[in-house]
């Protein structure tokens, strides 16, 4: 078993490299209210987010960890996870300017080449700071804001900011979201103005370097009416002994007649506690679509949320979770219809190998308003051998009774037989079982863009590696 | 481990296999030299597509004796993929459906797996599509996913263009013609005989059903019996099972198990 582990340190190459943190600032393990005072003057904060900041703190050391409901974080210890770690290094437009083990970092996970290719805006955070963020000028110039929530504080978005910032997600929603808002720092502001689309996709990609450190980052997107926008986050952390921490949260609020994709790609290492917080509010005649792909981390807990308001409205959310040994990831996804005519469609797919857990967890709530509202959940699993386990847990609670929901889940091994005829055809076993999962994930990975889906099947391949025997 | 001895491009040597609680086959014994066609016949459960399967290697069965020996090497340990890319293709009465997974991608990875069959892109779509012309295959099954959702005939033609693709050496098919209908057969039988022109493969055909041996020039004919392989006639040998059946073959196998084998 220590051989195996050894492989797949080798073969996780591409995300598990480390850089020093020396001359870094890093803050005090563990929360008291002068890190949290400290970490605001850094900022130069106005008042008022130094006071959400502190109340937060506050509920988050007045609430208990949340009941044994899902999988174990036992083993996270705040008063061992720095909350801050800060590179010593100013925010770049260029990437020229960033330093060089860091530029070195986003240049092996392809961002820049991205950001020249197939992108309107990049923004990258390493541990608890962005250090480059740069935004296509034709966007700029039709009002469309890419920026971080620090700079957005500084500027004439402070007022949207404070309008918007932990509305949609309160601080005392869950214990972890107290310690978001008493900690966040980094994260993405986007604001796109009214009838505006934005042609290529936004990019967030967030780097853990430090290890027993917590990254908080706070995204909050705001499109108004009318508009059209892709936000794609990607997250990475090389591999640690000691554990790390993510709580972000994930704020966004769509106006009618709009349509917004937010897709993700997760691939934290597997000491990651993954504490994350996902909403989005759509008004009327909108669409939200969800793309979510988690491949990392040791525990997860992730449920995005869409609150569909208006009427009319549609979200869509597919998904796919890949759970290898020691991974317990808890994932799913809550809908609210509240809006007459309002859809809602959940396609989920799951892998479970060598001991992994996936439990997948869907409410739909249908409110009393929500005339012909319809919602379909459809989940289904892959095991890979007898070892592994998939839960499907679904929650409905229909208010209306011209409602139509509809749920499904199937469970799937894959067969000797197709691995027999993929091999009579000349490929490995590793090859055949490969194949077949790629072929499972692939009604999700055609939903990502082009370089995204090919960073899906490589996490898949490499996962697939010294999978067999 | 190279075998010289014989000019057999397939040679079965007394071959006994089975399932962990169950012996199929006793000892059976069979060669099959470059370019021939072999019949394989026999009654419903006398283990012609165990046999089938075991020169593949499906590790369903084990094998408890003998030695299967391909191209000069012997192969009775060999794992199935490593079979293939030697030159051996099983055509399988019910080919798997493989989810998400396009046929012409697929095609196209299996095409690259041997070195033998190099071709650009350009030419092996090109190549792709004179298949599918020979097999009148719409060239729209190729953006399909694996067998998904094909009929049995749309599947055996798959089946076909895999065969065609691949160049083997030595072609087993394993009742590709049943629960055909009359079109599709008429195309398997096509793409059958384009593999023994353009190939100049080995052809092993497990069957039941004579009609489609009526336009292959069979060079033997093999009767099984209850694991036995008990006959090794010509051509003609499929006429008087046409016209007979099995009973005399199977009368034989009683008497001689009665005779303690």
């Amino acid at each position: 078993m220590a051989e195996r582990t050894q492989v797949q340190d080798v073969d996780r190459s591409l995300y598990d490299f480390t850089k020093s943190e020396e001359g870094y600032e890093r803050y005090a393990d563990g929360l008291t209210p002068e890190i949290v005072r400290s970490i605001s003057a850094k900022k130069d904060e106005p008042e008022w987010m130094l006071q959400m900041r502190l109340d937060a703190l506050e509920t988050y050391q007045n609430l208990a960890m949340p009941a044994n409901w899902g999988p174990d974080t036992s083993g996270l210890d705040m008063s061992h996870i720095s909350t801050y770690v800060s590179p010593k290094t100013k925010q770049a437009s260029n990437w020229e300017e960033v330093p060089e083990d860091i530029k070195d970092t986003f240049e092996r996970l392809g961002i820049p080449q991205a950001e020249r290719e197939s992108l309107a805006g990049v923004g990258a955070q390493y541990d608890s700071e962005i250090v480059y963020h740069n935004m296509k000028e034709e966007m700029a110039k039709q009002g469309v804001v890419y920026t971080t929530i620090e700079d957005a504080l500084h500027s004439e978005y402070e007022p949207l900011v404070k309008q918007y910032f932990g509305k949609l997600i309160p601080p005392r929603d869950h214990k972890f979201a107290a310690l978001h808002y008493a900690v966040w720092s980094g994260g993405s502001f986007v604001y796109v103005p009214r009838g505006i689309t934005v042609d290529y996709p936004l990019q967030s990609y967030f780097r853990l370097n430090a290890q027993g450190a917590g990254q908080f980052e706070h995204t909050l997107i705001i499109c108004e009416d009318d508009t059209n926008l892709h936000f794609i986050e990607g997250c990475s952390a090389p591999k640690y002994y000691a554990a790390n921490l993510h709580a972000g949260a994930v704020e966004i609020f769509v106006g009618n007649r709009s349509h917004m994709r937010y897709s993700t790609i997760e691939n934290w290492s597997k000491n990651m506690f993954n504490l994350n917080t996902k909403r989005v509010t759509v008004g009327t005649d909108s669409q939200m679509e969800w793309i979510s792909g988690s491949f990392g981390s040791h525990v997860s807990y992730l449920y995005p949320t869409s609150i569909m308001k208006g009427d009319r409205s549609s979200v869509e959310f597919t998904g796919i979770t890949f759970a290898g040994q020691n991974q317990d990831l808890d994932t799913g996804c809550k809908v609210i219809l509240q809006g007459a005519d309002t859809t809602a469609s959940v396609e989920t797919k799951s892998i479970s190998k060598d001991g992994g857990i996936n439990t997948f967890r869907s409410s739909v709530v249908i409110g009393r308003k929500a005339e012909r509202a319809r919602a379909s959940v459809s989940c289904s699993s892959l095991m890979l051998d007898d070892i592994s386990r998939s839960d499907t847990i679904p929650a409905m609670d229909v208010r209306c009774g011209s409602a139509q929901v509809g749920h499904e889940a199937t469970i799937g091994r894959i067969s000797d037989d197709t691995i027999l005829y993929l091999m009579s055809r000349g490929c490995s076993e590793e090859e055949a079982r490969t194949m077949v999962v790629n072929g499972f994930a692939n009604p999700v990975s055609k939903e990502l863009p082009l370089e995204y889906a090919v960073e899906m099947n490589n996490l898949i391949k490499l996962e697939m590696e010294g999978a067999i025997g | 481990m190279s075998d010289t001895t014989h000019g057999a491009l397939l040679s079965v040597r007394n071959i006994s296999a089975g399932t962990e609680d169950k012996q199929i086959l006793h000892h059976a014994n069979l060669e099959v030299t470059s370019g021939e066609t072999h019949v394989l016949m026999g009654p419903n459960g006398a283990g012609k597509s165990t046999l089938g399967h075991v020169i593949m290697g499906d590790p369903t069965y084990k094998i408890t004796d003998g030695q299967i020996i391909f191209d000069g090497i012997d192969i009775t340990e060999q794992a199935v993929n490593k079979r293939s890319l030697a030159g051996i293709f099983l055509s399988y009465q019910a080919p798997v459906e493989v989810p998400g997974v396009p046929l012409y991608s697929f095609l196209r990875t299996i095409t690259q797996m041997r070195p033998e069959l190099k071709m650009n892109a350009r030419k092996f779509r090109q190549r792709v599509g004179e298949i599918c012309d020979q097999l009148s295959m719409d060239q729209s099954f190729l953006t399909r996913e694996l067998n998904v959702g094909f009929s049995g005939g749309e599947k055996k033609k798959i089946e076909m263009l895999q065969l065609l693709l691949l160049r083997p050496k030595l072609a087993i098919l394993d009742e590709t013609d049943s629960g055909l209908d009359v079109d599709a057969l008429s195309v398997v039988s096509r793409g059958i005989e384009a593999y023994r022109e353009d190939c100049d493969g080995a052809l092993l055909m497990i069957t039941h059903n004579t009609r489609i041996l009526e336009r292959l020039d069979v060079n033997h004919t093999h009767v099984m019996v209850k694991g036995r392989l008990v006959a090794d006639g010509p051509a003609s040998l499929i006429d008087d099972i046409d016209r007979n059946g099995f009973e005399r073959f199977e009368n034989a196998v009683a008497t001689a198990a009665e005779d303690g084998e």
